[in-house]
């Protein structure tokens, strides 16, 4: 899902941007610091989805809609609740997020967006289950569904355009990326600890320095996802 | 001189600015923290002096504009109370109403304070 972001304010669209890197199939193709610059954009490119602040100078973000003759779908990011009624008069208008954006509500409106414009058929190798309650993960092996079962999965490790998924006896590779995958399994099993890792926490054999020793698997934990890996552990 | 000391005393009893909402965005990206940090830290300087120089002229509408958009750094850095403030003097200054001026400023010097110490 392609999409851009206008907002007068450097700051907020460096968070929505941020927000946006962290989820599976959203692309910012652009930033706008104001929505003239953004109208002249969308005349010659289409996007499936905008950020859009309401309050802007000169050109407000509802000035910004009515110039659009098809709008893509809109998420409205401002700091002023009172909008909100307005808002509903444009059927484009999917969500409304007041600043500063949480990242749990951040993704809330992008399900929403998800279920209007149904884009959460993947198209690559792991295919798109409910992955709150799935139990199995499918992924497309020679055209083949294989199911995996979720708990068994010990790590996943990120190979160019591929993914390898290690369960205790089995590997399978998989072309798909680490970041989809992260989407599929339950959060409260699985860490990222590594750019090119995820493991599941229950499968940890010891820890050592930066390192995480998982079956016989001896997989590096960087700096940055450390403290995240330490904060899920029940430490003594 | 006891201006200044009042102004100071003021400032120790206000909250302080902290980065857990940034921490809580960057899930441990470092470098996002930096990079976040740092752009505000050259929005910030930019939008106090627009701020004076609205204040200035009495330019009360632009004045209420460049609030507004403080007001976002100011909860981005985790000041519940001042964002209220800053809320409700961006809505006061639309009418021309100046009564949360100081306390407004106060939070600017805060911010500016913790900006400038933050490595």
């Amino acid at each position: 899902m392609n999409c851009i972001i206008i907002d007068d304010e450097q700051t907020a669209r460096a968070i929505i941007s941020q927000l946006c890197s962290e989820t599976n199939d959203l692309n910012v193709v652009e930033e706008f610091s104001n929505a003239l610059q953004a109208i002249k954009y969308l005349n010659q490119h289409e996007i499936d989805l905008i950020f859009l602040d309401i309050h802007m100078p000169d050109f407000t973000g509802f000035d910004f809609i009515e110039t659009l003759k098809k709008p893509p779908k809109i998420i409205l990011t401002t700091s002023d609740y009172h909008f909100a009624i307005q808002a509903f008069e444009y059927e484009c208008i999917v969500d409304y997020l007041l600043k500063p954006v949480t990242p749990e509500r951040f993704k809330k409106a992008i399900h929403k967006v998800a279920g209007e414009i149904n884009i959460l058929n993947n198209k690559d190798g792991v295919q798109n289950f409910d992955s709150n309650s799935a139990h199995d993960l499918y992924v497309n092996i020679d055209r083949r569904l294989i199911k995996i079962d979720i708990q068994k999965i010990c790590l996943v490790e990120a190979k160019g355009d591929y993914i390898n998924i290690k369960t205790e006896t089995d590997s399978f590779r998989v072309h798909s990326s680490l970041k989809k995958i992260k989407e599929k399994l339950p959060e409260q099993l699985f860490v990222k600890v590594h750019r090119s890792f995820i493991i599941n926490i229950e499968k940890i054999i010891d820890i050592e320095d930066n390192s995480v020793l998982i079956n016989k698997d001896v997989i590096p934990v960087s700096r940055s996802n450390r403290s995240d890996l330490m904060k899920r552990l029940n430490l003594l | 001189m006891r201006v200044r000391r009042f102004t100071l005393l003021l400032r120790n009893n206000m909250e302080q600015p902290n980065i857990s909402y940034i921490q809580s965005m960057s899930g441990g990206d470092k470098n996002f923290e930096k990079k976040l940090l740092d752009i505000i830290k050259l929005e910030f300087p930019t939008e106090i002096q627009a701020y004076y120089n609205s204040m200035r002229i009495k330019n009360f509408n632009d004045a209420s504009e460049i609030v507004h958009k403080i007001k976002h750094k100011i909860s981005i850095l985790g000041l519940e109370e001042n964002y209220r403030d800053a809320k409700a003097f961006e809505h006061g200054l639309r009418k021309g109403d100046v009564a949360l001026q100081s306390n407004f400023e106060t939070t600017l010097m805060i911010i500016t304070d913790f900006l400038k110490n933050f490595k």
